[in-house]
């Protein structure tokens, strides 16, 4: 069982901490009852993000609840997306990037020396800005991507079950049941949203990341997406980068407000709190600027 | 003050020498030239393409593609060599193709910004300039390290093609690769794959089309070469279909012998050395219509 913040922290620093066994995918999918599976929180801790030399993101100290939808918002540039990207060791991914600090999943550090990234992603699932299903594969195949790039072995039957829970959980099934084996290229910009979306829950991580999820989409798309975060969020943990107020205050429950005070100072998270409190009486004069449109 | 704008009325009555009249005509000056230039870099190939058909079409028949030169006096065909250049570019071809397309991966997903990148494109860049009588002397001197001098097989002269086609290969699917968008390796990563699964199943699938027209460019670029196969293949009448027994023909060599030795009957011999280069360029014809349209089938539209 996870241990408290601090033994988490006491047990990191004593060295070697030993990749917890997560939960990871069993063969046989979850029956519907998957909402059995407790979600988990996520933690950065005094995280530092780099650049080579350049300082990104300062000292960010936050918590991601579990069954909650976590907004990041801020103005352009200030550190939202790369702080995200640090959440599933995706940010190391940039030559030169660096981390320094700690994020824990579960009480577990991710960045601990010997936990391998390529298990740390499997937990942390991310969707992105621009919809990017695989164009070589077809709807099936990339719903069923994460099993089949990591040559999971799972029979066909039991894929299909995977296949049609995750679809039917991004509200996609009923669409596209009889083309699954259309290439993925073949939808429309919000169906291959939801389609990255499936992709994501297929392989059922703990956390979802999503990074400006809607903002290639049109409005009726977004709302879908919204409407379908609302509901992912009684079995994931969520973090949404938004640029959009509008949206962090309909679709969230948290809100994190991160500022940049100038070009080239590093951007810094300045409050996190419950969303109606964040929009309606921030305690920041900086975050209040901001949510009134101020600047941004 | 500004100049007035073009109305209607100005622009479709516009006199000689108005500015007007002058941007048109300079307009059409410019496209006859280059339509011009155009024709005239087509002409060498149109005039070629003709003169080998020509000259070519009486020396084809069944015996041409049937028999091999063994034993005839003044008849046979080019078998032998037809096959030949078949297995030679073919061998030369499962040679190149694995390790240009490993050193492009190399060179694009795993290079970075290191210094043994920029040594290998400079290498590279170099190896795209070898004449191919030297890839065919490496051929030979290699060989003959080994096996001894005077050694020929069908082999060695897929070596020296392949010399000669992998800087092509590296190049190609160095630029192929690159076009692949990073949103799909993102997209690969963030469900937790691995970096060579990555690779193999997202990255090259997607690129598959445009490998395939990189390997078919460096093919067309070496099926016609007779220096390197001259030096290491030999010549030779009879079917070999064996690259590592002996001596090999091939439409090329054949080409240059039939003209250079022409048996009893000398137009025969001529008529089938324009025969042989007819098929060449026929071979990379049909290789290209392949190509293109593999191209066409596998493409993927990545945005």
């Amino acid at each position: 069982m996870p241990g408290t913040t601090d033994t988490a922290r006491v047990r990191s620093e004593a060295g070697q901490e030993p990749v917890p066994t997560p939960q990871a995918p069993s063969t046989t999918p979850e029956p519907a009852a998957a909402e059995g599976r407790q979600a988990k929180t996520i933690e950065a801790r005094n995280l530092n993000l780099f650049y080579g030399d350049f300082h990104a993101v300062e000292n960010v100290t936050m918590t991601i609840a579990p069954n909650k939808v976590t907004a990041l918002i801020g103005s352009s540039g200030c550190g939202k997306t790369t702080f995200l990207r640090s959440l599933n060791r995706m940010h190391e991914l940039n030559p030169g990037a660096r981390v320094e600090g700690e994020v824990t999943l579960d009480g577990h550090d991710i960045y601990a020396r010997g936990v391998d990234p390529v298990q740390v992603r499997r937990l942390v699932g991310m969707v992105f800005q621009s919809p990017n299903p695989f164009p070589t594969m077809s709807i099936y195949d990339n719903v069923a991507a994460g099993l089949n790039l990591n040559a999971t072995r799972i029979k066909k039957a039991d894929k299909d079950a995977v296949v049609e829970r995750s679809l039917r959980g991004a509200h996609l099934w009923e669409e596209v049941k009889d083309r699954l084996d259309k290439p993925g290229s073949s939808l429309s910009g919000g169906q291959q949203q939801r389609l990255c979306i499936a992709r994501a829950i297929a392989v059922e991580p703990e956390v979802l990341l999503m990074d400006e999820p809607c903002s290639a989409l049109d409005p009726v798309a977004t709302l879908a997406i919204e409407d379908l975060i609302g509901e992912l969020k009684s079995k994931y943990t969520i973090a949404i980068v938004t640029h959009n107020m509008q949206q962090a205050a309909r679709a969230s429950d948290i809100t994190a407000f991160f500022n940049l005070e100038e070009t080239g100072r590093p951007g810094r998270l300045v409050e996190v709190g419950e969303t109606e409190t964040i929009f309606t009486s921030p305690s920041e004069q900086a975050t209040e600027d901001y949510v009134s449109g101020r600047f941004g | 003050m500004a100049a007035p704008r073009d109305s209607p009325a100005t622009l479709l009555t516009a006199p000689a020498g108005s500015p007007v009249w002058r941007r048109k005509a300079l307009n059409r000056v410019m496209t006859a030239i280059i339509a011009g230039a155009f024709a005239l870099a087509m002409l060498p190939l149109l005039s070629l393409l003709f003169e080998v058909a020509k000259r070519g079409i009486p020396g084809l028949s069944i015996e041409f593609f049937t028999t091999s030169a063994r034993g005839a006096i003044g008849g046979g065909g080019a078998a032998h060599a037809i096959v030949g250049t078949l297995v030679i570019t073919g061998v030369a071809a499962a040679i190149s193709v694995p390790i240009g397309i490993m050193a492009a991966i190399y060179l694009t997903e795993y290079g970075g910004r290191s210094r043994l990148r920029r040594w290998l494109t400079f290498f590279v860049d170099v190896m795209t300039g070898i004449p191919s009588i030297v890839a065919g002397l490496f051929a030979f001197a290699l060989f003959a390290l080994i096996f001894g001098p005077g050694v020929r097989l069908g082999v060695m002269g897929s070596v020296a093609l392949a010399v000669l086609m992998v800087p092509i290969v590296i190049r190609s699917s160095e630029e192929v690769l690159k076009i692949v968008p990073n949103h799909l390796r993102e997209a690969s990563y963030a469900l937790g794959t691995p970096k060579w699964r990555t690779i193999a199943k997202v990255v090259l699938p997607t690129a598959f089309a445009g490998l395939v027209t990189g390997v078919m460019i460096a093919v067309a670029r070496i099926i016609g070469e007779t220096a390197p196969l001259l030096v290491t293949t030999g010549v030779v009448d009879s079917i070999n279909s064996n690259p590592f027994d002996g001596r090999m023909q091939n439409l090329a060599v054949y080409a240059y012998s039939e003209y250079r030795t022409p048996g009893v009957m000398k137009q025969a011999s001529y008529d089938r050395a324009w025969a042989a280069a007819l098929t060449l360029i026929a071979i990379v014809m049909i290789l290209n219509v392949v190509a293109r349209l593999i191209y066409r089938r596998y493409k993927t539209e990545t945005r």
